[in-house]
């Protein structure tokens, strides 16, 4: 099986890399570039674990092939903090314990952090809407809801 | 000297909200989980499975899969070791079957390559010839004469005899006579219940990476709720010594009970120790939910009488749990659990535990509890509704209380059952207005909790912070509150300490982090560890000033003189002594090993508000109150996360999750597209109570929490809906074709 040469860009950072073509980017991300923060939580599209942006649209990096992100450029949860300054999002989930194992929180944030770049002012429906793709099992999802409308109030206030 | 005795005020740290100290490695993605893991020359693994529900597995040929290109190694049973016994030979016929596939998804070999794909593609090589055999995976028909016999010989001796052979296991209590209370009672109702089996649902599938050397010496980095039971079975399972396989916890993404069984663990150190190279392997969620413990199904039948006044006079319960090709379906935890909320002078259970076609069921939250309280609580409600009695006032009037003789033997202690009763008498949401189409249930839930084998060592260091070493993985935010017992007993501060969950080469024996046990076992464990190695920063003050060490406190922090006799000394802080240590005697490490008994038992009581549409046979959860006792809530906002994660659960078990099994016995609904758990959009925000009732076993009065909130919420969700509907659901999930169907066969007389 032949390789494919892919350049792009992952967190601001020019990458190469060859993959299989049956490779998602995902598998891409995880196993050849060392970026775990994106985890595998059913490879069907149904859970959000995968969670990234491509030219800032949110994606489940499950879903698309690590040959398509050519020219792309990617978002993963470890972009998200600007060096040792979390994003407001990461600093109230962990005030909140919007987190209990915690697996599906990359997911979750870089999923939340598109949502309010799209709207800054959601109601607590159009986040529950929003995040219904991506799945939690440990926390009824009642402290995640909070802390992404608390953060949003937050940052409408400060900006 | 070290304090002792039990504290229930005047706490410092305990009770306070501080951050997890996993928090940031878990919101920047840093934090390493069982795929996460990587090793020099690792291989990956594939799991070949039956596609069959029972089948003779004739012929394994793995000549194609060898030819393949960087194919390393492929294990059958062969590969394992001989001889077991007992649980660990039918742990060892789950991991990997012998002469016959079991179930759709059981294990038959195993192949490991250089890349994943490459595993992938080999596993499509393996040939399996199967003679299919007939299969059963309905608990009912499993029991019935003409049903097929999954294991010949599989049932012990507590089954009567005349039994089929499905039924493995039989348990029979209760005391007082029964017949008896029905005749004393007003009212008696009888009715069956269903419920179909559920998963755990945890975002992260199972994963490992192992390696195994020909001299038996091996590491294992996997995600598990119990990494000592790990090494044990996989000691015996591969034939080497417990002590020569190291294992090493992950982070874990959600266990609920799943985690605490062994799967694929064995089976990479079986291919490890063919290609020499470390093997990682993961399972897909396909795999998750063919091959992993999802919880039991179960046919329940339950009698109940009442006098006008509300007494009950007598209960009784027959329980049939469907465990999957394996004995171990928790039915009596399902019959103890049943009438365990009320004092009773006749109650009587009988449990049966039956073998079908179906994966081995494995602990979800508090095993069995849940699906008996669905029953019980039901028929209380419909009692109640028939003799227009307040639901809260007849639980109130029937509750144990400490001294109760439990439905299940032995008398109650300290118990806070009617506190939440009250506690949920008095919320608003009893007494708020219902909307058209909704109706109100509640209902409460009983867990036992557990103690078991733990081990806690405690280390000083010279600047004067604290390592605090666990055996027992942190699956809600342990290390946070083990931080915070020992941070009160110390006397120093939360952040000076930081918790680690240590690998099975550091410790010695911990049980799995089941049972609700951490907070408690690892938890008193953790201040037994502090109060040992206050004993010793008060024996070096002791020796500094020259006196008895028994005239030396331990207080805010500091070793101080007891009184005015045991002379003028300035007090001695910890990070002064600790500084000192290496000269004055040695490292200082308190530590803590022992069985810890007096877990105390938990109840609680839900509230719930649901809407059905009687068009589409949907229903809303609108509103939810979750009221338990959490005898001593050490970080109150990881208290209310497991109050409303159980709730969630059992918000999904109650309306939509099920393990759907076509007639060719396979699993129709393996993914999460099909088997839906509960999303953002279908839940409301879960309000909680937490009520405080202190264990008399824990220092601190803590009992377990994560397990009771699964308890209630079937029955009270099943008392709402019906309320809304107008007709009694007997079966779960009450999704929308079963409440359909009721309100048909009510409209049809
Ligand atoms: S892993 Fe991509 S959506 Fe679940
Ligand atoms: S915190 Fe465990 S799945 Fe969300």
């Amino acid at each position: 099986m032949s390789m494919i040469h892919v350049t792009t860009t992952v967190n601001g950072d020019e990458v190469e890399f060859l993959c299989d073509p049956r490779e998602t980017l995902l598998d891409v991300l995880r196993d050849r570039l060392s970026l775990t923060g994106a985890k595998e939580g059913c490879g069907t599209g149904d859970c959000g674990a995968c969670s990234v942006t491509v030219d800032d649209r949110l994606v489940c990096s499950c879903l698309m092939l690590g040959a398509e992100a050519e020219g792309k450029s990617i978002g993963t949860i470890e972009g998200m903090a600007d060096g040792e300054a979390l994003h407001p999002l990461q600093e109230k989930f962990i005030e909140y314990a919007a987190l209990q194992c915690g697996v599906c929180t990359p997911g979750v944030l870089v999923a939340t952090e598109a949502l309010l770049k799209k709207n800054p002012d959601p109601t607590e429906t159009e986040v529950r809407y929003w995040l219904a793709g991506n799945l939690c099992r440990c926390t009824g999802y009642d402290k995640i809801i909070r802390a992404v409308l608390d953060t949003a109030a937050d940052l409408r206030k400060a900006s | 000297m070290a304090p002792d005795g039990n504290m229930t005020n005047g706490f410092k740290v305990v009770g306070t909200r501080p951050k997890r100290p996993d928090g940031i490695d878990k919101v920047t993605g840093r934090a390493k989980f069982g795929a996460d893991a990587t090793a020099p020359g690792m291989l990956h693994a594939s799991i070949v499975r039956s596609p069959h529900a029972h089948a003779k597995i004739l012929k394994i040929d793995t000549s194609k899969a060898e030819a393949l290109k960087g194919v390393k190694a492929v294990v059958t049973r062969a590969d394992f070791a001989e001889g077991l016994t007992g649980e660990n030979w039918n742990i060892l016929e789950n991991v990997m079957a012998s002469d016959t596939a079991l179930y759709d998804g059981h294990a038959v070999a195993a192949v490991a390559a250089t890349t994943a794909l490459g595993a992938r593609d080999a596993a499509k090589l393996i040939e399996v010839e199967y003679e299919l055999l007939p299969h059963v995976t309905d608990v009912d028909k499993a029991m019935a004469d003409d049903a097929p016999v999954i294991r010949a010989g599989a049932a012990d001796k507590s089954v009567p005899e005349g039994l089929h052979p499905n039924v493995v296991r039989y348990h029979e209590s209760g005391h007082g006579d029964v017949d008896k209370g029905f005749s004393e009672a007003d009212l008696v109702v009888e009715d069956s219940f269903k419920t179909e089996a559920t998963h755990q649902g945890y975002i992260e599938p199972h994963a490992c990476l192992a390696q195994l050397g020909s001299d038996g010496k091996g590491e294992v980095w996997c995600c598990t709720q119990g990494h000592f039971n790990v090494q044990k079975v996989c000691a015996a399972l591969v034939g080497t010594d417990s002590s020569q396989i190291r294992v090493t916890p992950s982070e874990i993404g959600g266990g609920f009970g799943g985690k605490t069984v062994v799967f694929i663990e064995p089976v990479a150190l079986a291919l490890s120790r063919k290609a020499n190279r470390p093997v990682k392997l993961v399972m897909s969620r396909s795999e998750v939910f063919r091959a992993t413990g999802p919880t039991a199904s179960t046919s329940i039948d339950i009698k109940i009488g009442m006098t006008r006044e509300g007494k009950i006079t007598a209960a009784q319960g027959v329980f049939r749990l469907q465990g999957g090709a394996f004995p171990g379906a928790p039915m009596e935890f399902t019959a103890m659990c049943a009438f365990a909320p009320y004092s009773l002078e006749n109650v009587h259970q009988v449990g049966y535990d039956v073998m079908s076609n179906r994966p081995k069921q494995a602990a979800y939250r508090a095993p069995g509890s849940p699906m008996a309280a669905f029953a019980v609580e039901s028929v209380i409600d419909e009692l109640c509704n028939k003799l227009d009695l307040d639901s809260i006032e007849v639980r109130l009037k029937n509750a144990s209380k400490e001294g109760t003789k439990a439905s299940y033997g032995p008398k109650f202690e300290r118990i806070g059952l009617v506190e939440t009763l009250e506690a949920a008498k008095a919320h608003p949401h009893l007494t708020s207005p219902l909307a058209e189409g909704q109706g109100r249930g509640v209902s409460c839930g009983f867990w036992f909790n557990h103690g078991g084998e733990t081990a806690v060592s405690l280390a000083l260091s010279e600047d004067g912070t604290v390592a605090i070493s666990v055996g027992t993985p942190d699956i809600g935010g342990s290390r946070a509150s083990m931080a915070q017992m020992a941070a009160e007993e110390l006397g120093i501060p939360y952040e000076s300490i930081r918790t680690t969950v240590a690998d099975t080469a550091t410790l010695g024996y911990n049980e799995i982090s089941h049972g609700s046990r951490v907070t408690y076992a690892s938890g008193l464990a953790t201040i037994k560890a502090a109060r040992d190695a206050v004993k010793k920063l008060c024996g070096r003050a002791a020796a500094k000033w020259g006196i008895d060490e028994d005239a030396v406190v331990w207080e805010d922090g500091c070793a101080k003189p007891s009184g005015p006799n045991a002379g003028d000394f300035e007090p001695l802080p910890l990070a002064k002594i600790a500084r000192s240590m290496g000269r004055t005697g040695g490292p200082i490490v308190g530590h803590y090993e022992a069985t810890p008994e007096g877990a105390g038992v938990s109840f609680a009581t839900h509230i719930v508000d649901a809407e059905v549409d009687k068009e589409t046979g949907q229903t809303k959860i609108v509103r939810y109150t979750v009221v338990q006792d959490a005898g001593k809530a050490i970080h109150p906002t990881y208290v209310e996360g497991q109050f409303q994660g159980g709730a969630a659960q059992g918000i999904g078990w109650a309306l939509n999750e099920e393990y759907i099994y076509g007639e060719d016995g396979r699993l129709q609904n393996s993914g999460f597209l099909d088997y839906r758990i509960p999303v953002a959009s279908d839940l409301p925000m879960i309000d909680t109570v937490i009520v405080e009732v202190p264990n008399p076993g824990h220092p601190y009065g803590v009992r377990g929490v994560g397990e009771t909130s699964i308890c209630p919420p079937l029955a009270a969700i099943a008392n709402a809906v019906s309320n809304a509907a107008g007709v009694r659901l007997t079966e779960l999930p009450m999704s929308p074709p079963r409440i359909l169907a009721a309100l048909d066969a009510q409209a049809n007389g």
